[in-house]
């Protein structure tokens, strides 16, 4: 292997190729080359590295600097500056809007965050197997396979404390264990990586920038309830994740570490990438089935649950993308060391997706039980322009919507709930004083009118109806019957409906006249908006 | 559709392979009205009546399938697909007006196919690039940041 | 053991709570559920509270567990059913009034006993168009509620998968595929949508009105005749439960309409059955084609000409007893009482929707005229009666009218699956023979199961036949004979479950249930019969005398044979096809 002096880590995440990355990374390779430096500095394109408003981002290893916003122009002054003469060109590390963090390696911007699913996000080169093996990828597998019996993989995950990612919480190790207790001829695994919910693009990040890890992840869980079949499920619209992952299993097999016969251990396992065209609801699991089967993606009714009567009818785990994530490290260090991380009730961290009104927008890793005050005010950087904080939307446009005085509340799969919230995928949506609620509102529900798959009559009529009230109370045509038949039709929804889709359509609408209801008030006694800005 | 192929022989020889190269199973209906969809520039009905034919499925569900995912369109589209984000994220940063400039720049509703063919205006679901909302996708390329000012410059590209 | 309501009741692992609650008296009120179909589970009307569930949880499709305790009447339950009822008629029409369901529309019904009085969503109706493309079946998608219980019957039982939900969310519909018309597609017509459906979405195109004005044309001599399977339903429409023949109150029921002449379907069921016996010992003596497969059921001929274009060949030329009697009446009955054919109208009724479009094939004109030229369904019938105020349940018992009119116990059968092959194998035994048959019940071809199957010995030959009913039997038998997996001489297949007492056009409700007790009836009204035996009955010895001369002679091949039409899968109007495809 050849040494390199330094090595220049460009994020090519989807947000920072928008931004341009690739041809920053053209310039540099370039520019190194015509400077003669290329023997002695290497560029590698990561996956994201988390603050995708900052794009295109790139990190000098050693010094661990981070330069944003870095433009073709700026290219020969860093090759100058800092990689021929070692002197950090100060005007590119985001001293002015993103105040205290000049460096990567600096404790403010990560000093809250605890990586173990982004642990090599924006580290290594997601397209090259060798970098992933060489931070101990691999190894959990390895474990697995020469150490360990399914039972006790499973026995560990339970341990662990693991609970689904997507947003439904479910116990990991519970899940496998319906699987591996059904007998069939066949089982199967499935991630899912058919991420819709708006403001939410962890796993699109985490297939960007670790595939490998999501492959392994895969492989193991496959041992442990004794599939030998897996399945990549990604949305249609993730062409960068669809590739990266395609050339992963490629990478995989041609390693011996996917296929026949694993490590000689006997145990074979296959991964196929499935794509989805387009469908929200397919991020429910039986309505991604569905799709997979070659069908409309509209959810089963359950029980029976995939865990027994899942893709063709046999056993089959279906977990998220993050899920996954967690799991090479759980089985190398062990439960107890996962159990050190977030709460005793909700061990682990959650990668959160920032967007909105936030300074610092992007991709965060963060202990469960963190508050939404630490996440916006120290590692988001806070609300932009001197405005106050209105609102924060939890878990997606299916989330609830919390107040300020909510903002200590802690972050995890049990407490929001309590608030009439949910974590969710992990989206938080960040909103400012000058925006309308009511207006908010409708844009919210006409998301759910969209997505709505169309089979059960809550989902399909009722999110129509929702928007409808909504729409009507946001042009100034609503009356105070329209909030009773609102909070009506949300229980009836809530308690209902097919499939978390329409169970949860009305959360951000229940809370939002639980927290805000001065302000359709407003909209329907005095046909005003007390923001001024909406439609009104 | 000049992307169409001229004769029904091509049409027909066309999806014999794409359903040949995914398997004739109704398993990978997805995958093959993907690359119809890819061949044709949308899903004409000779096309979704081959696909039935070619793996032996109802014509019905074949029809059901292509109408259900936003990815699809049965109906003829522009030769460049502009699909705009407004879930909240978006919705929040702005997408509303970018939407009015897409529409007064090529003078079509969303919805809407302009009358040279050359564009259609979609809504989209969330493009997950909401870092740098308000995004936009033509085709398979996606746009992040946007200002109305940039919208003039990115159509320049396709027209 | 589960508790409901406070009741105790003990059932077996699997069912489900809904039908748990039925075990004790407990109606938990349902709207997409149908006990014929695969569970939808659409409409949640029919959620229950369950200890330690979240969420309601819909009674058609959760299965109880032990010790499991139920509610089914909590504000909870009642606040989201009525919700969910809301907002399906907020998205219907109101015009019950002017429904062909009204009074018996399963919606209607709900909405009264759930007390509905304001709906408090804004009413708002697609606005798709009526769909009347084809001369039987009438589609009004306004009205659809998409509780999907016409795709399960048209995809599970009927196997012709014309109905698929399209599109997505609230603007999903169900359609023939492509948001074709019906007459574009490779629908059997069979009707039995029209049973799946809770509403008024789906229905028979409606001739009564055509029927009456005939009825009242001085100039017109209208006929009318009667299908096996409708005597044992029309009761039905009158108030009558299922079960009970009608046949005298029937004839007279049609006398009091205005019908000139009443005659009988059954007379040309005994004369299919001397045809097609006859069809069958000729296919045998000359090897082939085999197997025959019967030609009564016209939903099923139009779904064979779609499907099973390769195995026409192998179906029986006799035309269905409506159309022979059409032909017949234009003809030997125009010469017998001497009447002008142009003058003669020419009503059937049918338990069939298929019927309706069976009579309008170009094919069917063999007398010169249409020959048939109006086909009732029961139903009509039954609105006709009860608008002309005929109070049927006192009605004496009257006799059909001749020549045509007289009839054996093998054409009662004839309504019931199976006994068109009972029929059949009671003359084609006994003409080949030349013996008596010991014993005239074939009890394997009876009865519910989806194929049957009997041997027969004609002599030293073992003739192997089989029966399916429901279009999904059928297609299972015909891959049987198509992929030569199993052999058979003789095949009777009848596009509907349970044969013609579960026609489309029959009384609503048809389930399975019904089906049953219906075909049932006509088994005992054969037995009591004096004559059983197509081949026994008089008036059709006397046509052949007078008129035919002899079975598959000439003029029985001009008039009371036919032949089938290739149809594609597909809408064709697109796609042009190398063949004929489309007529």
């Amino acid at each position: 292997m050849r040494f390199y002096r330094s090595h220049v880590l460009v994020c090519g995440g989807t947000p920072c190729i928008l931004e341009g990355c690739k041809a920053v990374r053209d310039a540099l390779t370039e520019e190194l080359k015509r400077r003669g430096l290329d023997e002695e500095v290497r560029v590698v394109e990561t996956g994201c590295l988390g603050p995708c408003d900052l794009g295109p981002v790139i990190v000098v290893y050693p010094e661990g600097t981070l330069y944003e916003k870095v433009a073709v122009r700026d290219v020969s002054e860093i090759v100058e500056e800092h990689l021929l003469k070692g002197r950090i060109v100060r005007r590119l590390t985001g001293e002015g809007r993103l105040a205290g963090i000049v460096s990567y390696k600096e404790p403010e911007y990560l000093e809250c965050q605890e990586r173990i699913v982004l642990r090599n996000c924006g580290i290594i080169d997601p397209s090259s197997i060798e970098e992933y093996i060489a931070r101990d990828g691999y190894r959990a597998l390895a474990k697995c396979l020469t150490e360990m019996e399914p039972c006790d993989v499973i026995e560990v995950m339970k341990q662990s404390g693991l609970v689904g990612r997507g947003g439904a919480a479910f116990p990991t190790g519970l899940k496998w264990s319906f699987t591996a207790n059904a007998v069939a001829d066949e089982k199967f695994i499935i991630c899912n990586a058919d991420e819709g919910e708006p403001g939410t693009f962890k796993d699109r990040l985490i297939l960007e920038g670790d595939p490998h890890s999501i492959l392994e992840a895969m492989a193991i869980a496959g041992y442990a309830v004794g599939a030998e079949r897996g399945f990549v499920y990604i949305r249609g619209e993730y062409s960068l994740s669809i590739e990266r992952i395609t050339k992963g299993i490629e990478q995989a097999k041609a390693m011996g570490l996917l296929g026949r016969d694993i490590f000689g251990s006997g145990f074979s396992f296959d991964i196929e990438v499935r794509k989805g065209a387009g469908a929200y609801v397919c991020g429910e699991e039986t309505a991604l089935i569905e799709s997979m089967e070659g069908g409309r993606g509209e959810p089963r009714v359950k029980p029976p649950y995939p865990g027994t009567h899942g893709f063709l009818g046999m056993p089959t785990v279906v977990n998220n993308v993050e899920t996954l994530g967690n799991i090479p490290r759980i089985i190398l260090n062990g439960p107890v060391w996962y159990r050190g991380f977030g709460t005793p009730k909700c061990p682990g961290t959650k990668v959160f997706t920032m967007t909105g009104d936030i300074n610092s927008k992007g991709l965060i890793e963060v202990p469960m039980g963190i508050t939404l005050r630490k996440i916006i005010y120290e590692i988001g950087g806070g609300i932009p322009g001197g405005r106050s904080f209105k609102m924060a939307q939890t878990g997606g446009t299916s989330g609830g919507c919390l107040p300020g005085e909510m903002l200590d509340v802690p972050m995890d799969y049990f407490t929001l709930p309590e608030m009439g919230s949910a974590l969710g995928s992990g989206a938080l949506l960040i909103m400012d004083d000058s925006h309308c609620i009511v207006d908010i509102a409708e844009s919210f529900m006409r998301f759910f009118v969209r997505e709505s798959c169309g089979k059960c009559v809550p989902c399909r009529e009722g999110t129509a109806r929702l928007h409808h009230i909504v729409e009507k109370i946001a042009i100034g045509n609503g009356t105070y019957e329209d909030l009773r038949v609102l909070e009506d039709l949300s229980h009836a929804m809530q308690k209902t409906a097919l499939c978390g889709l329409g169970q949860s359509a009305p959360i951000p609408i229940m809370t939002m006249l639980k927290y805000f209801k001065d302000e359709f008030e407003a909209h329907i006694k005095d046909k005003l908006c007390p923001t001024g800005t909406c439609r009104l | 559709m000049d992307v169409m192929p001229a004769s029904l022989d091509s049409l027909e020889s066309t999806i014999k392979e794409i359903v040949a190269r995914h398997g004739r199973s109704e398993h990978e209906l997805l995958a093959i009205l993907d690359d119809v969809q890819r061949a044709f520039g949308y899903l004409p009905e000779n096309a979704l009546i081959e696909v039935a034919r070619n793996l032996d499925m109802p014509l019905g569900k074949v029809y059901g399938v292509a109408t259900f995912y936003t990815l699809f369109s049965v109906e003829p589209v522009g030769e460049h697909v502009i699909r705009v984000c407004e879930n909240a994220p978006c919705h929040l940063l702005g997408a509303d007006t970018l939407i009015d400039v897409l529409s007064q720049e090529l003078g079509i509703p969303m919805g809407g196919t302009t009358s040279c063919g050359k564009f259609t205006l979609k809504h989209t679901s969330c493009l997950g690039v909401c870092g740098v909302a308000p995004a936009i996708m033509i085709d398979d390329e996606v746009y992040g940041n946007l200002t109305p000012d940039d919208i003039p410059v990115i159509l320049e590209k396709y027209r | 053991m589960v508790t409901i309501d406070g009741l105790r009741v003990q059932v077996d692992a699997g069912t489900t709570i809904l039908e748990a609650a039925r075990k004790l008296g407990v109606d938990i009120p349902t709207l997409c559920h149908h006990p014929d179909l695969e569970v939808q589970a659409t409409c949640r009307i029919c959620v229950v509270e369950v200890e330690g569930e979240k969420l309601l949880q819909p009674a058609c499709a959760f299965p109880v567990r032990d010790n499991m305790v139920v509610r089914t009447n909590t504000p909870d339950v009642r606040s989201a059913r009525r919700v969910n009822l809301e907002l399906i008629l907020a998205h219907h029409p109101t015009d019950c009034l002017q429904c062909i369901r009204n009074r018996n529309c399963e919606l209607q019904a709900l909405a009264e006993r759930l007390g509905i009085r304001e709906v408090r969503f804004e009413r708002k109706l697609r606005g798709i168009p009526l769909d009347e493309s084809t001369p039987a079946i009438v589609r009004e998608p306004d009205k659809c509620i998409s509780c999907r219980r016409c795709v399960a019957m048209c995809r599970d039982v009927q196997a012709a998968a014309v109905l698929w939900p399209v599109g997505r969310g609230v603007d999903t519909v169900v359609a023939p595929a492509c948001e074709r018309e019906l007459g574009d597609v490779a629908c059997a017509l069979c009707g039995q949508c029209i049973h799946a459906c809770p509403v008024g979405a789906i229905a028979e195109r409606d001739d009564t009105e055509k029927v009456f004005r005939a009825l009242a044309d001085p100039t017109r001599h209208v006929v009318v005749q009667t299908a096996p399977a409708t005597r044992v339903s029309i009761g039905e429409e009158l108030g009558f439960p299922p079960g009970e023949i009608f046949t005298g109150k029937l004839v007279a029921a049609l006398r009091r309409l205005g019908f000139d002449k009443v005659m009988d379907t059954d007379f040309t069921a005994d004369l299919t059955i001397i045809e097609e016996g006859n069809e069958l010992l000729k296919r045998i003596k000359e090897g082939g084609p085999l197997p025959l497969i019967t030609s009564c059921s016209p939903g099923w001929i139009k779904f064979g000409e779609h499907f099973f274009p390769d195995l026409l060949e192998y179906v029986s030329t006799c035309k269905s007893p409506q159309q022979m009697f059409g032909a017949l009446v234009k003809t030997y009955y125009a010469r017998h009482s001497g009447i002008d054919p142009k003058d003669i109208f020419s009503v059937s009724l049918m338990p069939c929707t298929a019927k309706k479009f069976e009579a309008e094939r170009p094919e069917m004109a063999s007398s010169g005229y249409q020959d048939v030229d109006v086909v009732l369904t029961s139903r009509e019938l039954g609105r006709m009666i009860r608008e002309a105020g005929i109070d049927f349940a006192n009605l004496p018992d009257e006799e059909h009218d001749s020549p045509m009119g007289i009839s054996t116990g093998a054409a009662a059968i004839f309504g019931a699956t199976g006994g068109v092959m009972e029929a059949a194998l009671r003359t084609v035994y006994e003409v080949a023979t030349g013996l008596e048959l010991p014993s005239i019940d074939f009890q394997e071809v009876r009865g519910l199961e989806g194929i049957k199957e009997a041997e027969v010995m004609l002599g030293d030959m073992k003739v192997r036949v089989g029966v399916a009913h429901g279009l999904a039997n059928a297609k299972r038998i015909l891959e049987l004979v198509r992929d030569k997996e199993r052999v058979y001489h003789f095949i009777e297949i009848m596009a509907c479950p349970g044969g013609c007492v579960g026609g489309g056009g029959q009384p609503i409700p048809t389930n399975m249930e019904i089906r049953g007790i219906r075909g049932n009836a006509l088994y005992v009204a054969d037995r009591l019969l004096p004559l059983r035996k197509s081949h026994e009955n008089p008036a059709i010895k006397q046509l052949y005398e007078e008129f035919l001369m002899e079975p598959l002679g000439e003029v029985s091949h001009r008039l009371l044979h036919t032949h089938y039409t290739e149809r594609s899968k597909y809408p064709v109007s697109c796609y042009p096809m190398s063949q004929n495809a489309c007529d």
